[in-house]
């Protein structure tokens, strides 16, 4: 098993024919994704590069493929609508990858999504993947393993530093999820830990957060009441300086809140291993297991 | 993006929230000849991108014309240093000159997007003219909170609990939810990502008037409001982090003396962390986003070292769709055209790292290959503390 995506998992890219979109969905094919087609308004009825069919609307193109997830690679002023077309059309799983969203569009597509039965991954994240099985997203995919570690991230490049460890140790990935960088996001730690809670192949998890935000330390209260599986962590930001925004719109400490030092306390305090050194986060691993 | 305080009073009239009167100035004469206009008692307040102005001595009360040149003298054309400017404070090049106020009370009001709701919140508070992080961190009960329905704004009953929140009573009470009912507009028709009237006054007159204003903008919705694009004023910002976003690179500069450069902005982080668990101290953050060729590692390079404190430099990326061997090229191209004389330790890894590797150790330039992020950590600490690194 693995979490919210495998091997059945039917996805349509939404900006297929843009040039982010038409790389990465080629990418995902190699990986071995069940890619069905692609959205792109106007040019239904065309086909993409990769041979896929490409519809005028997501809603059109679930009937005519059976897709049930969808990334999004749109430019990030038209992003939120590509999103709620996507709840709209009622699929399980939606994965934005755009960076760059206007907040109050994101406050929108928050409020419509917790009124549906979709759950939107990002945005400005790297996606998700269970290796072996799918990958929905932008990571490389050679650097993961099958295997029965759990990741959630809010960053890019530092899960796949983090999953190079976890591969190296020969232990390998249930599933991976970059939740993404942004202040307002769908699926949060808090989200996807009841889902590792419940995969059977998931032994362990990995939470990779960073400043800004109470989102650690709510997944935290939430683990020290209610997650069985060993969890270890590290927050990326101990020497980021209060008030600058560090790279993420949503890494920034703001008000003397949302510090790395704050968050690793309240995880410690719920007994969750928390590492320093990004370098040691496999190594941390190992000491749970 | 940040705006001064003249410019959001500007919008905040626009939208009809009640500002005193007051004229922006860019010099000397012009000043005096405002404060002139105003007329005396009138108060001259230094504009610059920080907070705490009042207490740093940029905003002041003059009572004449002599009064007021002293004070323009005084303030304008040097740094005024505050809690928020550091040390080196912030150079004043513009001055608002306002009507003075009769104050009864003084009130706090701000709006900001709640991140964990989700939603837009409005925050009241009789504590006014405080620090509200400070009355957060002390007396949190005297912070009241009302959460807007995204799409539906606050309602009736809302405003109705703020006021009474601020203890505004009759005729003010209506005045109050008027007056927050319009800041509210601003928020939303604005895309800002901040509102904040600290302090909110109640005039012997009983008016309501935000004495002063804090307007932050969504940089990501700017494209939907060109208009407020030129309100941007580059002169408040840090000269290397303007020249970095030039080249659509995320730099932050810091006090320490090893620089880093890295792809993404988690990791730049973590590799600042790192820097520091092993005994440096970073010189900057430096995300160079997901391409790196040698144009942008040149680019790179040229911000970090404009920091005459960096003694050696980390550069630490993870290949995803970015090749490892084309930015071991770059870095060769880079260290080529640039001439460094200070160390630098790569750390490439993740796809075609090895061809990389084999790239750099062929290299004749004088730079140390790391083959962990822990490693790197450690010769680069000890490069820029010693000078050398075999």
């Amino acid at each position: 098993m693995s979490i919210l995506i495998d091997e059945n998992t039917r996805v349509i890219v939404q900006g297929i024919t843009g040039k982010e979109g038409a790389f990465h969905t080629a990418q995902m094919l190699e990986y071995g994704t069940k890619v069905v087609g692609g959205v792109t308004p106007g040019k239904g009825g065309q086909k993409s590069e990769h041979g896929l069919p490409i519809f005028n609307s997501v809603k059109e193109a679930v009937i005519k493929t059976g897709a049930n997830a969808s990334v999004v690679f749109v430019p990030p002023r038209f992003a939120a609508d590509a999103i709620l077309e996507s709840v709209d059309a009622e699929l399980d799983l939606v994965v934005c990858i755009s960076e760059g969203i206007p907040t109050e569009d994101m406050v929108k597509v928050n409020y419509i999504l917790k009124q549906s039965k979709t759950r939107l991954i990002g945005p400005n994240c790297p996606g998700i993947i269970s290796p072996g099985k799918s990958k929905i997203g932008i990571m490389p995919g050679f650097i993961h393993q099958r295997g029965s570690i759990g990741i959630i991230s809010r960053s890019g490049t530092l899960t796949y530093e983090a999953v190079h460890q976890v591969t190296q140790l020969g232990l390998g990935q249930s599933t991976c999820i970059g939740i993404g960088g942004d202040p307002i996001i769908g699926c949060t730690f808090l989200d996807l830990l009841p889902l590792f809670e419940k995969d059977a192949e998931t032994e362990a998890v990995i939470m990779i957060g960073e400043i800004g935000g109470t989102a650690e330390e709510e997944a935290a209260e939430y683990i020290q009441a209610h997650f069985s599986k060993p969890v270890v962590a590290f927050i990326a930001g101990v020497t980021a300086p209060p008030g600058r925004r560090m790279g993420h719109a949503g890494a920034i400490i703001a008000g003397g809140k949302g510090t790395a030092q704050e968050k690793i306390e309240v995880l410690r305090n719920a007994g969750i291993t928390v590492t320093l050194n990004p370098a040691e986060i496999g190594k941390a691993l190992t000491s749970v297991l | 993006m940040k705006i001064h305080e003249y410019q959001a009073k500007d919008i905040l009239n626009v939208f009809n929230v009640n500002v005193p009167r007051g004229i922006p100035v860019f010099s000397k004469d012009e000043a005096l000849n405002a404060a002139n206009l105003m007329g005396y008692p009138c108060v001259i307040k230094a504009q610059i991108h920080a907070g705490g102005r009042g207490k740093g001595g940029g905003v002041k009360v003059a009572q004449s014309t002599e009064d007021a040149e002293q004070i323009i003298d005084k303030i304008f054309g040097h740094p005024l240093v505050t809690k928020q400017t550091g040390t080196k404070g912030k150079i004043v090049n513009r001055l608002l000159i306002e009507e003075a106020v009769d104050i009864d009370r003084e009130l706090y009001v701000g709006i900001v997007i709640d991140r964990k709701t989700a939603c837009p919140v409005m925050m009241a508070s009789t504590e006014g003219g405080m620090e509200i992080e400070e009355v957060a961190g002390k007396t949190p009960e005297k912070i009241f909170k009302e959460f807007a329905l995204p799409g539906f704004g606050l309602q009736a009953y809302q405003y109705n609990r703020l006021v009474t929140a601020l203890k505004l009573e009759g005729d003010l009470a209506k005045k109050g939810i008027i007056f927050l009912q319009s800041l509210y507009n601003v928020f939303r028709r604005t895309d800002a990502s901040m509102v904040e009237i600290n302090p909110l006054v109640i005039t012997k007159k009983g008016d309501i008037i935000a004495l002063d204003a804090k307007l932050n903008f969504d940089d990501n919705a700017l494209f939907r409001h060109k208009k407020y694009i030129d309100l941007r004023d580059t002169s408040e910002e840090e000269p290397s982090e303007l020249e970095a976003s030039k080249y659509k690179l995320n730099y932050i500069r810091l006090n320490g003396n090893v620089g880093c450069m890295v792809n993404g902005a988690g990791l730049a982080m973590a590799t600042m962390d790192i820097i520091k668990l092993h005994g440096g101290e970073p010189a900057n953050f430096l995300d160079v986003g997901g391409i790196a060729s040698s144009e942008t590692v040149a680019n790179g390079f040229k911000i970090i070292l404009s920091d005459a404190n960096v003694k050696a430099v980390l550069i630490n990326i993870f290949g995803g769709i970015v090749r490892c061997d084309r930015v071991a090229q770059g870095i060769v191209d880079a260290l080529n055209s640039l001439h460094i004389k200070i160390p630098v330790v790569v750390r490439l890894e993740g796809t075609n790292a090895v061809e990389a590797r084999k790239i750099l150790a062929e290299s004749p330039l004088d730079f140390m290959i790391a083959d962990s992020l822990e490693k790197a950590a450690q010769i680069v600490v000890s490069a820029a503390n010693n000078g050398e690194y075999r």
